[in-house]
C-alpha cells in the first residue's frame, strides 16, 4: 500500500501515523549510525503492523534485524548495546508482549543510570502499538501507560497525531534514556495534516510538553492517544449546546506536564481526563491526586472525574468490547454532570 | 442382475446398502515412518494397526476440523469473525492423532491455533463457531473469542508465546500430585520452541519427573519467519536436552498417534516428561491478516497439498485396502458439510452476549460486587 500523501497548495500533506513513524525512523537511522531497529518480524516481513515497511530493503541485516519470539531476551539484548554505545530502538510487537521482558525495561533500562551515580546510560526506545484494538481479546489489549508511567527512570510517551508520532518518535530516539513509545494499532491508518514546518528533517516535539488541540472555557479534557479523537468528537457535539471544551493532549505521560493541567483548569474550573486504560491507579487517577495537591485545586468548582476503561479484562465479543472502552457518549455524559447541567 | 439394475438406477446410497459391511476390510497393518530420536532406546513401532472404525473416525474428525477452518476462513473476509484468527488447515493429524493415543481423561493445552484441539477435547463445531463470532452460545459466552477457548481438561487456547508451556507443566504436576495416572499434552510451535520460559519448563518437569508430554508442532514457520532464521538448532525434538525425544511425520495421523502412545506410556510408567517434535505444515497464513505467500512460495504450499495432505492420506489407505467405499466418504464428506453449515447458520443467528454479562466472571465463588463502568456514575454489576 502506497503511503497516504495528498499535496495541497500550502505544502502541507497527508500524512498516516504509520507513515509519519516509518519515517520519523528512516531519517533517524540516516542521521545516527549508531541507530537500529530490532524486534519480531521487522525486517523481512516489513513490520508486523508496517510500520518498518521498506526499512530492512534500504538498511539491511546489520541495522533492521529479526529477532526469535524471545522478547526478555531480545530486550536484553537491547539494553546491553544501549549501554556499550548504539542507539536501539526494540519494538514490542504490541505491549501486551513486553510484560514478558518488563524486568529488562525496569530494571536493566530504567534503573540503571541512578544505580551507577551518573557513570551508565540506557539510550533505548522501546515501541509498539498499545492498549485496546479491535476483537484482540482479553491477552492483546490491555494499555500499559500507567504500569511504565509509574516507573522512575522511564520516559513515557504516547502520540495521537502523525505530527506527535513523527516529532515524539524522533525526540525518543535523540534521548539519551530509556523511552517508552506507546503507539495505538487503530491510529496507524488515520491520516493527519502535516505542516512543512512538521515535515523537516529536524523537527522535534519535546517530550514533557502536552498540546492544546483545542480551546474552550467551560471544561478541560485532559487525554492522550486515540481517545484524544473521540475528545474532539465529543467537544464538538457539545459546542452545538454551547458548551466549549478544552482538549489537551498530554502527548507524554512521563515526565507529566501537570503545568499545561492547571493553567487550564484555571481558567475553566471543570476537569475530566479520559483514558483507555483501566481506572485503578491509572492515569487519571494520577493527575487528579496531582491536581488535589496542587495550585489548581481551588479553582475547581465541581469534583475532577475520570472517563476510563470498564474495569474488566477485554471481552472479545463486538457488543461487550463496545462497551468495555470509553465511547463519545461517556465523555458527553461526564461533561454534562461535571457541569452539573 | 439385481446389482446391475441397482447401479444403473444412479443411487448412490443403493449401491452402498447393495455392499454389505462384510465386504470391507475390518483392518489393516500399513507402515509408517520410523522416528528420529533423541537418548531414546527404542522408538514407535514401524506398522500401525487401522481397524475401519478407527479409520471412519479419524477422517471424519479431520474432515470436519478441516471445513470447519475453512468456513472460519469464509465468515473472517465477510468479517462476521473479527480480531485474530488463526488457523489449522493442514495440521489436522497432529490434533487427531494426539487424541487417538490419550484419553480424554488425560489433560491438553495449546497455543493460540487452537480450533482443532477444542474439538478434539470435546467441544462441538457449534460452540466453537458461535464463539469465533462472538456469540452467546459460543465455548466461552463470547467472551473469549479464537484464542481463548476452553473444556474440560483442555486448558485453551492461550495468546501469549510459550506461557503456556509452563501452565502445562503445571498441570503436569496436578496429576502426579493426585495420583489418578493422568497426563498433560503441552503443545508449542517452532516460533515458541526459543522461548527461555519453555527452557526452565523442561529443566523442572525432568528434575521433578512430571507426566508431561511436550510437543512441538513445527509448521516450519513462526509468523513469517523461517525455522532457519530463528533457530540456532532446528531438531526441535532434540532441544530439550536430557530430555528424551523423537520426531514424527505430522502429516500421518497414525504416525502420530504410535508416537504419542509410546510417549503416554513413558509418562505414566513415571520416567518423566518425553518430547515429540511433529512436522507439519499449515496452508493458511500465520492468521487471517497474514497471505502467507510473502515468506513461501505458492508452489511450496501446493506441493504439500498434493503430495502430504493428512486427509488424502489417510483416505488413499483406507480406498487402496478395502477399508471404506469412495461413496461412504464421500457420504461423510456431505455429513461433515451440513454439520458446518448448520453451525455456521448458529454462529451467525445467535444473538451476542447480554450486556449485563459484561462484568461477571472476574472473580470465582466470591460474593457479587460492584464493578466501575466508563464513568464513575455508572456501576456495574459483577456475579462469579
Amino acid at each position: 500500500m502506497a503511503s497516504l500523501r495528498c499535496f495541497l497548495r500550502s505544502g502541507k500533506v497527508f500524512v498516516t501515523v504509520r507513515d509519519a513513524l516509518n519515517q520519523a525512523m528512516d531519517e533517524e537511522l540516516e542521521r545516527d549510525e549508531r541507530v537500529f531497529l530490532l524486534g519480531e518480524e521487522v525486517a523481512q516481513y516489513d513490520g508486523a503492523y508496517k510500520v518498518s515497511r521498506g526499512l530492512w530493503k534500504k538498511y539491511g541485516d546489520k541495522r533492521i534485524i529479526d529477532t526469535p519470539i524471545t522478547e526478555m531476551g531480545f530486550a536484553g539484548i537491547a539494553v546491553g548495546a544501549a549501554m556499550a554505545g548504539l542507539r536501539p530502538i526494540c519494538e514490542f510487537m504490541t505491549f501486551n508482549f513486553s510484560m514478558q521482558a518488563i524486568d529488562q525495561v525496569i530494571n536493566s533500562a530504567a534503573k540503571t543510570y541512578y544505580m551507577s551515580a551518573g557513570l551508565q546510560s540506557v539510550p533505548i526506545v522501546f515501541r509498539g502499538p498499545n492498549g485496546s484494538s479491535a476483537g484482540v481479546a482479553a491477552q492483546h489489549s490491555q494499555c500499559f501507560a500507567a504500569w511504565y508511567g509509574h516507573c522512575p527512570g522511564l520516559k513515557v510517551v504516547s502520540p495521537w497525531s502523525a505530527e506527535d508520532a513523527r516529532g515524539l518518535l524522533k525526540s525518543a530516539i535523540r534521548d539519551d534514556n530509556p523511552v517508552v513509545f506507546l503507539e495505538n494499532e487503530l491510529m496507524y491508518g488515520v491520516p493527519f495534516e502535516m505542516s512543512e514546518e512538521v515535515q523537516s528533517k529536524d523537527f522535534l516535539i519535546p517530550i514533557g510538553k502536552a498540546k492544546i488541540e483545542r480551546q474552550g472555557n467551560h471544561i478541560t479534557l485532559v487525554s492522550h492517544s486515540r481517545m484524544i479523537s473521540l475528545c474532539l468528537d465529543a467537544a464538538a457535539v457539545l459546542a452545538k449546546e454551547g458548551i466549549e471544551c478544552e482538549v489537551i493532549n498530554m502527548r507524554t505521560i512521563r515526565p507529566l506536564d501537570a503545568e499545561a493541567i492547571e493553567t487550564s483548569i484555571m481558567k475553566t474550573n471543570h476537569l475530566v481526563t479520559v483514558e483507555g486504560g483501566w481506572p485503578q491507579f491509572g492515569i487519571g487517577a494520577e493527575i487528579l491526586a496531582r491536581i488535589m495537591e496542587g495550585p489548581a485545586f481551588n479553582y475547581l468548582d465541581a469534583p475532577a472525574v475520570r472517563v476510563t476503561g470498564v474495569d474488566i479484562p477485554m471481552p472479545y465479543a463486538k457488543n461487550l468490547e463496545d462497551n468495555s472502552i470509553p465511547q463519545i457518549k461517556d465523555i458527553i455524559f461526564s461533561v454534562k454532570k461535571t457541569l452539573n447541567v | 442382475l439385481l446389482l446391475l439394475l441397482l447401479l444403473k438406477s444412479n443411487i448412490s446410497s443403493v449401491v452402498v446398502s447393495a455392499r454389505t459391511y462384510a465386504d470391507f476390510t475390518p483392518q489393516a497393518t500399513f507402515d509408517i515412518k520410523k522416528c528420529d530420536l533423541h537418548k531414546l532406546e527404542e522408538g514407535p513401532p514401524l506398522q500401525a494397526v487401522l481397524s475401519r472404525e478407527e479409520g471412519l473416525q479419524y477422517y471424519r474428525t479431520m474432515q470436519t476440523m478441516r471445513r470447519m477452518e475453512l468456513k472460519a476462513d469464509q465468515l473472517y473476509k465477510q468479517k462476521i469473525i473479527r480480531g485474530f484468527c488463526h488457523l489449522y488447515d493442514g495440521q489436522e493429524a497432529c490434533a487427531v492423532g494426539i487424541e487417538a493415543g490419550i484419553n480424554l481423561s488425560d489433560h491438553l493445552i495449546t497455543a493460540y491455533r487452537a480450533h482443532g484441539y477444542t474439538l478434539t477435547r470435546g467441544g462441538t463445531v457449534r460452540e466453537i463457531m458461535a464463539e469465533l463470532t462472538g456469540r452467546r452460545g459460543g465455548i466461552a459466552k463470547g467472551k473469549g473469542g479464537s484464542m481463548h477457548m476452553y473444556t474440560k481438561h483442555f486448558y485453551g487456547g492461550n495468546g501469549i508465546v510459550g506461557a503456556q508451556v509452563p501452565l502445562g507443566a503445571g498441570v503436569a504436576l496436578a496429576c502426579k500430585y493426585l495420583g489418578k495416572n493422568e497426563l498433560c499434552v503441552c503443545l508449542y510451535g517452532d516460533g515458541a520452541a526459543n522461548q527461555g520460559q519453555i527452557f526452565e519448563t523442561y529443566n523442572m518437569a525432568s528434575l521433578w519427573k512430571l507426566p508431561c508430554i511436550f510437543i512441538c508442532e513445527n509448521n516450519k514457520y513462526g509468523m513469517g519467519t523461517s525455522v532457519e532464521r530463528a533457530a540456532a538448532s532446528t531438531d526441535y525434538y532434540k532441544r530439550g536436552d536430557f530430555i528424551p525425544g523423537l520426531r514424527v511425520d505430522g502429516m500421518d495421523v497414525l504416525c502420530v498417534r504410535e508416537a504419542t502412545k509410546l510417549a503416554a506410556e513413558h509418562c505414566r510408567s513415571g520416567k518423566g516428561p518425553i518430547l515429540m517434535e511433529l512436522q507439519t505444515y499449515r496452508y493458511h497464513g500465520h492468521s487471517m491478516s497474514d497471505p502467507g505467500v510473502s515468506y513461501r512460495t505458492r508452489d511450496e504450499i501446493q506441493e504439500v497439498r498434493s503430495k502430504s495432505d493428512p486427509i488424502s492420506m489417510l483416505k488413499d489407505r483406507m480406498l487402496s485396502n478395502n477399508m471404506a467405499s469412495v461413496e461412504e466418504l464421500k457420504e461423510i464428506d456431505v455429513e461433515v458439510r451440513k454439520e458446518i453449515e448448520d453451525a455456521a447458520q448458529f454462529a451467525t443467528t445467535d444473538p451476542e452476549p447480554p450486556l449485563d454479562d459484561l462484568c461477571n466472571h472476574i472473580f470465582y465463588n466470591d460474593p457479587p460486587m460492584e464493578v466501575r463502568g466508563t464513568n464513575p456514575w455508572t456501576k456495574l454489576k459483577s456475579v462469579s
